[in-house]
This record gives structure tokens, sequence and C-alpha cells, in this order.
């Protein structure tokens, strides 16, 4: 028994792979936190007024707010005085061919394990079937397939750039989804966001290929606040992908971004996110505060969105990405995966606001526990008074790693029509040692045995994923836990 | 040179001491039956060898080809060449068979030094195998024994001892729970995959399996050791008698 677990708590001791950060020359604000910052932030980024405006009101009315503590996490109180709250690499990329871009970039994309299949994509423009933009600390700095996604009509550039080209766009759905008065963090990002990845669907248009965003936090000290807008129009599709790492750093980072989603009668959001932020070392030091609000709305009728996550990265994760079901008949899913291990704290789930007829929503959710932490489901399903016949099902499964983790399940749900249906099951499991030693007797050592078991709890959820990146997914869930049950 | 050979082991689990000085020599090419009552230690026998954590070894020494199997890691053991076949497999939900498989037979061809199968020929390979034991092509593609019938995960025992090739294997009651026709084609899969250079140790209550499957020595297990041994006639014998007569026999020693 001794034996085992030895070689289990070895398997969840890896460290992450991905904390490496790049020399790369920055042009940065000094820390700090005021409407100096906030005009200064606009000012780099050749804002429009309204915007400078938006980003103001929104500042002086995060002054009023008081961080929330409501959620199943502990963290010391962050200083929002010292963080840099925009840092931009100083060479500004453009797109075309690979030999423009910085060399240290390219570096920097090769490290990125995760975006390995993106680096070949990158590589091999004509070959490709993703667009990628990438948003290093503050700025985005390449997408590619500009060109195939133009003739189609679809928009798909860095946030500033849309500002710029699409104004008229932007200024109608900014802030629709996620007001800057939702919360105390969705209020922070509105006053100074950075960049983000905006994209657009015209009617009728399925998107040809994932869209990809790549997140990274390179220099010391900076918070990242990045915003993303993806407008399907009526009857469109769009499958949307980002992946985040940052590197290994002693101190805590914070990530607070906005995501917005507008899908239209008939049209169809697919959002799927593989979070790997730098989790902190196996004592619970450094990592990624990963505070982040997103949330759709499906506001034609037959519209749908759906949100897959695969979440293994973070210090501390505080993320609900959440579909508000107006349009009658529109349909929310939201399929997670949350893996946490040694001092890692996550409370995720979503919610699910039914407000037209015949509204569907299915919640399938997968935590993981390992070593010393904690994990939270937190779910709202609410059902309005006019959404008839609305149908939701959730099912939220715990799986412990280790006796010293915690799993917690927090379900709330509050019905206004009669006629609607909710069904919601949970359960909680502890890997089994015998199907450990069934793995071992087969030949896989234990933490391939984990391995493969986790991944087959997961499976329902990592099906969701585009093909092409389930496989990183599943190989993502078995290096973060190596070392983990007891 | 024998390919196993324990001598003088003692278990226990739990604080409770179950293989008592347990000694058994088995050379390749050979099938050797072990017999005995319920709870004298047959499936613990088994998981010790096998190396299950749960199962302290207080005593003796246990050899395996050349090597000291007690000294190895459980899946060391089963790269090695020893398989067992469980009383009671175990499910792996979500994880299909074929890529259960496919990750085992890859350590274990690793191990031997051979290169891995690439995609097709592992599906041959599978093909092949597949039929040996006639496991069904829906059995092979769900997920491992999630929601198998008791005689469908002894199959799958075989199926997948079938793949892995062992040197040794050792069946824990694979025959209890199969039908008339399944306990044929189980018997028969082992009989084709029995050669000079493996062998078997196959745990059961019953004679009727060694119709199909000769042994050359029939053993009975009692309170944790090896109390009589003898040819297949034995089995006959407590097919026939049970097992007071031998139990009174000890008790008058
Ligand atoms: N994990 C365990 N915890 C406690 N007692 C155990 C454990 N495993 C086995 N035992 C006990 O050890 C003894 C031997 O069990 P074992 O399973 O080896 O018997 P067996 O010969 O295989 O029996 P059967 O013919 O019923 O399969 C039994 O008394 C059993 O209750
Ligand atoms: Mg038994």
């Amino acid at each position: 028994m001794a034996e085992e677990n030895q070689a289990l708590k070895e398997f969840t001791e890896k460290e992450y792979e991905y904390g490496w950060s790049i020399d790369i020359e920055t042009d940065q604000l000094p820390k700090g936190l005021s409407e100096e910052t906030v005009r200064a932030i606009s000012f780099k980024k050749n804002e429009p007024e309204w915007l400078l405006e938006w980003r103001l009101k929104a500042f002086r009315y995060w002054l009023t707010l008081v961080e929330p503590e409501w959620a199943h996490v502990k963290y010391p109180k962050i200083d929002f005085q010292d963080i840099i709250y925009y840092s931009a690499p100083k060479k500004k990329v453009e797109l075309g061919s690979l030999d423009e871009v910085d060399a240290d970039m390219l570096e920097t994309f090769k490290k990125l394990g995760i975006s390995l299949e993106e680096q070949k994509r990158l590589m091999n423009v004509a070959g490709s079937n993703v667009a990628v933009d990438a948003v290093f600390d503050s700025v985005s700095v390449k997408t590619t397939f500009q060109e195939t996604l133009r003739d189609k009509g679809i928009i798909f550039c860095s946030f500033s750039e849309a500002v710029q080209s699409h104004p008229e766009l932007i200024k109608k759905y900014l802030g629709s989804v996620v007001p800057y008065t939702d919360n105390y963090y969705s209020a922070l990002n509105s006053a100074v966001f950075s960049d983000g990845s905006f994209c657009f669907i015209p009617k009728g248009v399925r998107c040809p290929m994932e869209l990809s965003t790549y997140f990274r936090i390179n220099a010391m000290n900076t918070g990242q606040f990045e915003r993303t807008l993806v407008v399907a129009d009526e009857d469109s599709y769009c499958s949307y992908l980002e992946g985040c790492t940052a590197p290994q750093r002693d101190e805590n980072q914070l990530h607070a971004a906005v995501v917005e989603l507008v899908s239209m009668k008939g049209a169809e959001i697919k959002y799927s996110t593989v979070q790997n932020w730098y989790p902190g070392d196996k004592n619970g030091k450094g990592g990624i505060y990963n505070f982040v609000t997103k949330r759709g709305i499906c506001a034609g009728a037959y519209s749908k969105i759906s949100w897959t996550q695969v979440e293994t990265g973070s210090a501390v994760t505080w993320k609900y990405p959440s579909c508000i079901l107006k349009g009658d008949n529109s349909i929310g899913e939201f399929y997670s995966v949350a893996v946490t291990n040694n001092y890692q704290q996550a409370d995720t789930g979503t919610k699910m606001i039914h407000l037209g007829k015949n509204t569907k929503s299915t919640i399938i959710s997968k935590g993981i526990s390992a070593g010393h932490s904690n994990n939270s489901y937190r779910g709202l399903v609410k059902i309005g008074k006019n959404a008839t016949n609305a149908r939701n099902f959730s099912q939220c499964d715990s799986l412990l790693l280790s006796s010293t983790s915690g799993a917690h399940t927090f379900p709330y749900i509050e019905c206004g029509n009669k006629t609607a249906k909710v069904e919601h099951e949970a359960t909680t499991s502890k890997v089994g040692e015998d199907q450990i030693f069934y793995c071992n007797q087969r030949g896989l050592d234990t933490e391939q045995a984990i391995g493969l078991i986790v991944n087959g709890y997961c499976k329902e959820v990592l099906n969701k994923l585009p093909m092409e990146f389930a496989v990183e997914a599943q190989k993502l869930l078995a290096v973060s836990l190596e070392g983990s049950v007891g | 040179m024998s390919l196993l050979t324990i001598k003088n082991l003692k278990a226990r689990v739990e604080e409770k001491d179950i293989l008592k000085g347990f000694n058994l020599t088995v050379n390749p090419g050979e099938v050797h039956a072990i017999m005995g009552p319920n709870g004298s230690g047959k499936s613990t026998l088994a998981s010790v060898l096998a190396g299950n954590p749960n199962y302290e070894v207080t005593d003796g020494e246990v050899d395996f080809d050349g090597k000291d199997l007690l000294e190895m890691a459980p899946e060391e053991r089963a790269r090695e060449g020893l398989f067992l076949a469980f009383q009671y497999p175990i499910e792996i939900p979500g994880v299909s068979n074929v890529n259960f498989m496919k990750s085992a037979v890859a350590e274990v061809r690793k191990h031997r030094g051979l290169e891995p199968f690439d995609a097709k020929e592992f599906l041959a390979f599978m093909k092949e195998k597949k039929e040996l034991v006639e496991l069904s092509g829906s059995l092979a593609g769900r997920a491992v024994n999630e929601g198998f019938s008791g005689g469908e995960k002894k199959r799958n025992e075989i199926f997948q001892m079938a793949m892995l090739n062992p040197k040794l294997a050792i069946l824990d009651e694979t025959d209890s729970g199969l039908d008339i026709d399944a306990l044929r084609i189980v018997a028969s899969g082992v009989n084709k995959l029995r050669s000079k250079d493996n062998a078997f140790i196959i745990i059961t209550h019953y004679q009727r399996l060694l119709d199909y499957i000769v042994p050359d020595f029939v053993h009975v297990l009692y309170n944790g050791k090896i109390v009589r041994s003898g040819t297949k006639e034995l089995a006959l014998e407590l097919e026939e008698k049970g097992y007071d007569w031998i139990k009174e026999e000890l008790a008058e020693a």
C-alpha cells in the first residue's frame, strides 16, 4: 500500500512544462492603476473617444466595488497598484510571411507546447486549417488566414484592430452581454483591457476552419486583461478555441478576461478552451489568478452556444461560462473538465438562464482533484417565468485522487415556470486502487494508469473538443496529474 | 530451468496470515491446476504473485524466469511475462478496450525490445486474437469491462492474455460464470496458446474445465498451503468426494 502511494505521489509531482519567459523588448506602462493608466492605454491604442469614455465609466464604477469573496477559494489580497496594465512587444509584427516574425517570438510559439500543432500550421500556411491570433502579454501579434476568411466575409482579427476597422460592430456589441457593471473583474477588465480577439461571422456562413487564439503572459508583474467578442449572425456557425500558458514565476499574476458571445437566430457558436496557465509550484507558490467572465447570449430562436473547457492550470480559477437562452428553442451547453493538483483552487461552473420557450441546456462537469487542491463546481440553472417547457440536465462528477484534496458541488436552481424540467445528478468517487492495479497488471505503470483512467473519466467532455485539440488535451490531463493519488 | 519457483511463501492481508508456507515449482510447458475450498488462499496467491500492494509478503522467495519476482513492481512483472486473469475483472469506464490493449501491448513489446506495432499491424494482430477467443467486435470496441456480463468479462481476460502472450498465465476461476459454449471457446483458446515455452496456473473449483484443459498437475490448497498434489485423477476424486476427506486426514496427522 505504501509503495503504491509513493508511486502515485511521484506521478502527480511533475512540474509545469511551460515555465519559461523570453526577453522580448517591451513597451510598458509603469505599474499602477488610475484614470491616467486608463487614458494611457486608450491613447496608446489610438482609440475613439466613446471607447475611452466607456473605459472611464467602467473604471469609476470599479472604484465603488469591493472584491468578491463568495467563491470557495482563498488567496492573499491583490495589490492592484503593483500590476503593469500594459505591456507590448516593441516590434509590431504584421501578418503574411513567417519570415517577418520576430525570431524570439517564434521561439515563444515553439515553446508553447500546447500550440505545437499551431506551430506547424503557422509554418505551413497553405495546408493549414486553423486561423490563429496570439495574444502575447497585452497585444495581439499575429492573425493568420485573414484572406481566406475575408473571402467568406468573416472578420477575425485582434480586438484593437477591430476597434479601428469595424468600430460600429464593436460599439454595438461591446458590453452587450457582459456589461461593465456585471462584476468586479468585468469592471476592471472593461477599464484596462489591452487586446483580445474579435470575430464576426456573417449571415448564413459556416466558418470553414477553427478560429483559435493563444494567450500568453510573458512579462513580469503584468496582468492580462483580454477581451474576446464573437458574433455569429443569423444561421452562421463557428468553432473557436483558446489556449493559454504563462511563465513560471514566484509571484502571482492576475488574469481577468472577458469573453462575450452573441448567437443570432439559427446560429451556433462552439467555444472551446484549453487553459494551462502556470498553476504555481508544488508548495503553492506563484501561479496565475484566473478570474474570468465568459458569457454568451442565444439572442435568436433556434440559436446555440456550446462551451467546452479543459482547465488544468492557474493557482486560483474563478470562472463560470454562461448562456442566456433568450431566443425560443435555443440551446446552451457546458462541458467542463477541471483538474486541480498540489495547492490549486478552482471554483468553476456555469449559469444557464432560460428566458425563451422550449429552451434546453445541458451541463456536464468533471472535477478532478489531487494533492492538496480544492475543486468546486458552482452552477445556476434559472428558469424565467416565460420559459415554458424549458429543460435542463446537469451531471456533476468529482473524482478524488488524494485524501487531502477536496471536491465540492454548489448547484443552485431557480425555477419560475411550472412546465420546466430540471434534472441534476452528482457523483463523487475516488480513483480505485484496484483499477490502477489492474492496469499495472497489464504492464502499464501507475502514471500511465492514472492518465488512462482520468481520460476515460472525462471522455464525454473531451469528445466535444475539436479533434485536433482533443489529443493535446488528453496529454495535458496526464501531465497535470503527475504525482497525485494517496 | 524452471519458470516459477515458489519457496515457503507467507503472506498476509489486513493483519491476517493467509499463505502459510507455500511451495510450488512450475516448468515451461506445464499446466498446474490449483483447487481448494473457498477462502483457502487461492486468489491471495494469485494477487501476491502479481504484486497487488494490498498483500504483504512476510517470508519466502519467488523466482520467476531467473529473476526475483518479489523485488519487481507489478507492471514489471507483467512486462516480464506474468499475466493474471482476475477472478473479478475491473471496469475502467470510458477507456476503450482497443486503447487499453494498444497501450499495454506497446509496453510489453518495448520491454521485449520490439518495435511498437503501427496502427494497421495492431488492428490485424487484434483481429487474429479476437478470433482465437471468439470475442465479438462490439465488446472489443467498448470500454474495458464496463457493463460487461460476468461471462463477457472472463472472456475479455482471455482475450487480453492472448494479446499479451505471457510466459506464465494465472487464471483465477476464469471458468466460473461462463456458459457451456463459452467454456469450450475459452478452453480451446488456452489450448491454442499452450506451448513448450509457456505455462499456466489454473485456479478452479470444477473438474469440468480440466476436461478441456488437461493439467499436468493438480494441487489442493488448504489453509494457506498445498496439502496434496497429484495428476488429473486427483481432480476427479475431489469432484466425487469433496474436501472433507482431506481435511480429516490432516486433522488425524
Ligand atoms: N483484502 C482483503 N481483506 C481482508 N481479508 C481478505 C482480503 N483478501 C482476502 N482476504 C481473506 O483471505 C482469505 C483467503 O481469500 P482468497 O480470496 O485468497 O480465497 P480463495 O481461495 O480465492 O477463495 P474462493 O474460492 O472463494 O475464491 C479469505 O478468508 C478472505 O476473506
Ligand atoms: Mg478466489
